[in-house]
């Protein structure tokens, strides 16, 4: 035949011709993903600092120096490296360096659990009002704008403020704060892809609504989902920060970022440096977030 | 070739006999409601299809042609039951489809595949090629291996080599190699039927001939029928047996390819026939036949939606819809909705006669 003859030299002179996988070795979206991302150094450094963040926060108890609660009136607002407090001592002479790894467990619980849990329950609104279109697009979203008539750390205020302090209600408000934002990037992302002619083309095959939305608009919709939930997790950490320094989420006792830049402020013009350091804490989480989820989204994108 | 027989789903039987037609469409209709004021009322419609009937032959090629905007998409759309349709039938090789003992859509998906016109918005960005055509077979209950086995017999087929193409994602591949992957999916439920929606147009002309020779031979091959959509008039010369030819939501003009190429008796298909280039200086025209759009479908002309346009329209025409004439599955008849064909319709240049 004459076209596959074309075709075949066609194939040969592409320059991005690259070579051909065996017969058992075509690789799925994620797998192609993962190869991307394994070659992407920056992005898996990243990737380890946050797996070290989260390791030291977990581990906390057993690497901690020092008990973060106890005080000791001696030495208060100590500098760097002042005997064994290598990151100094607070108002109340407590470790810096242990707070802030104990306070790690509050705030990436702070930053990561709510945006699971928001990806997940506004990813599912998303996509449904999305895919589904018409009256239940319109109940969902008009639903959610009514949460984006607020500044976000406003209404997070105001959900804290009626819940009360503490970290179950803390991690209610992160959450309710986040979903609608999540549910609006996901509902975009399927009403572009419901549009598109493959989802019509699964359609005319006979596929059911279950089948397409999970081979075809899934795949489509989740990664400017899940890129922008990765962002979000920084968020997360300086919303709830800024909800602790507010006195809307942990009550003191409890090492945790957000909270111990609020106490140390008052110290500012004693030990800035050490006064700074849960500052750095948060930056340093909110940088690696950020990272990672730039270098997912390259990943993420076939184009690339 | 007892290999590919084993890897692909069985094509379904012929339940009608040679006489019965394939696909049987009658008064379909499809308005699309303009919604608008407060309270979100309908205040007008778009007429994309309205009462369209004609069939199509088992084993025969019928050319659809139109301006943009007449129709033809729609229409394919409301063949694949991928719109709902307002009114009409849809009548699959002798059984009616979607009610109560006729073919159910599944079944009706399974014979009747459609390759689309935008070749790039058509494959799954996110999908290696070799599963977006394996994705069919595995909705209708095919295994996993077996699936991919097919989806590399058919690139094959389809002039795609599996070693090379199968891992590939669409936008790794050129407009031709996409539209290849496109009849490849088409073809993966082993369909009787193949609707092509402008399935060349986005191509250059090299690679549409080699599309066009590609559909001719797995036409063969497959025994399909084809419904082939298009705006190019020469690639519906090449490729149809019969032509029938939209205009505003309406069928104008129907009937074999070379009748209506040599004698077309509707002023609006003679216009478009018109607007072809050639080659020949001896034949060029310097007035375009065909001046300005086509009304607007939401308030179509009333009586004949041509008359707008027509140099010959009457008072005639503005009264009364001509119709498209005795309805029937001959393959060698060819109707025509104009009053001038129509015997003892009014018009001036109609044959004399009785009342039609």
């Amino acid at each position: 035949m004459s076209d596959l003859s074309i075709t075949g030299a066609g194939a040969t002179a592409d320059p991005n011709a690259r070579e051909a996988p065996p017969a058992s070795q075509v690789r799925g979206y994620w797998g192609n993903v993962w190869q991307r991302l394994r070659y992407d150094y920056a992005t898996l450094f990243f990737l380890a600092l946050i797996i070290l963040i989260v390791a030291s926060a977990v581990f906390a108890p057993l690497i901690a120096p020092f008990d973060p609660n106890k005080a000791s009136m001696a030495h208060r607002l100590k500098p760097l490296f002042f005997r064994d407090n290598i990151l100094g001592t607070d108002e109340q002479g407590r470790d810096i360096l242990s707070r802030i790894l104990y306070g790690g467990r509050t705030s990436l619980l702070m930053g990561i659990a709510p945006v699971v849990v928001a990806t997940i329950v506004g990813g599912l609104f998303g996509v449904v009002a999305g895919y589904a279109g018409g009256k239940v697009n319109t109940i969902i979203m008009r639903g959610m704008d009514v949460f984006f008539a607020f500044p976000s750390v406003l209404l997070a205020v105001a959900i804290s403020g009626s819940l009360g302090g503490g970290m179950i209600n803390q991690l209610i408000t992160l959450t309710v704060v986040l979903t609608p934002p999540l549910c609006r990037v996901a509902e975009t992302a399927t009403s572009q892809i419901r549009s598109m002619d493959f989802v019509d083309a699964a359609r005319a095959s006979g596929a059911s609504t279950t089948s397409i939305l999970f081979n075809h608009v899934l795949v489509n919709a989740i990664s400017p989902v899940l890129v922008y939930a990765s962002t979000l997790v920084s968020a997360s950490i300086l919303l709830a920060s800024g909800l602790s320094f507010l006195g809307l989420g942990v009550s003191p006792p409890t090492p945790d970022w957000g909270l111990m830049l609020s106490t140390l402020r008052q110290a500012l013009y004693v030990q800035p440096i050490v006064c700074a350091m849960p500052g750095v804490a948060i930056l340093i989480t909110s940088i690696a977030f950020n990272l990672v989820s730039d270098g997912l989204r390259q990943a993420m994108d076939v184009k690339a | 070739m007892s290999t590919q027989a084993q890897a692909r789903l069985e094509q379904a039987p012929d339940r009608g006999g040679r006489a019965q037609p394939m696909l049987i469409a009658s008064h379909l209709k499809r308005y699309f409601p303009i919604r608008g004021g407060v309270l979100n009322r309908t205040v007008a419609e778009v007429k994309a299809v309205d009462d369209i009937s004609f069939t199509v032959l088992k084993g025969e090629t019928l050319g659809v042609v139109g301006e943009s905007g007449c129709g033809k998409s729609t229409l394919a759309r409301l063949l694949m039951h991928l719109l709902p349709r307002d009114s009409g039938d849809i009548i699959f090789d002798g059984d009616a489809v979607g009610q109560l003992h006729g073919l159910p859509l599944r079944d009706l998906r399974r014979n009747m595949q459609m390759v689309f016109q935008d070749s790039y918005s058509s494959l799954n960005p996110r999908l290696p090629i070799e599963q977006s055509v394996a994705y069919a077979p595995r909705v209708h209950g095919m295994g996993r291996a077996q699936a991919k086995r097919t989806a590399r017999e058919l690139l094959q087929r389809v002039g795609l080599r599996p070693e090379l193409f199968a891992g590939r994602y669409p936008h790794e591949l050129s407009g031709g190699q996409k539209q290849r992957v496109n009849i490849a999916r088409a073809l993966a439920l082993n369909p009787r039927m193949l609707i092509l929606d402008e399935a060349v147009s986005a191509l250059d002309k090299s690679v549409e001939a080699q599309v066009l020779n590609l559909l001719g031979t797995l036409k063969r091959e497959f025994e399909l029928t084809y419904m082939f959509i298009s705006h190019d008039l020469h690639v519906v010369q090449y490729i149809s047996d019969r032509v029938m030819v939209m205009y505003l939501g309406q069928v104008v003009e129907l009937g074999p390819v070379d009748a209506i190429y040599a004698h077309p008796r509707h002023p609006y298909t003679a216009a478009l026939l018109d607007c072809r280039l050639t080659v020949d200086p001896a034949t060029r025209i310097e007035t375009p036949p065909l001046v300005g759009d086509p009304p607007n479908p939401i308030n179509p002309p009333s009586g004949c939606r041509f008359r707008t346009r027509c140099p010959h329209a009457e008072r005639i025409c503005e009264e009364r819809m001509p119709l498209l004439g005795e309805w029937n599955n001959r393959p060698e008849s060819h109707l025509v909705a104009c009053h001038m064909v129509h015997a003892g319709s009014g018009h001036s240049k109609a044959p004399p006669g009785g009342l039609h």
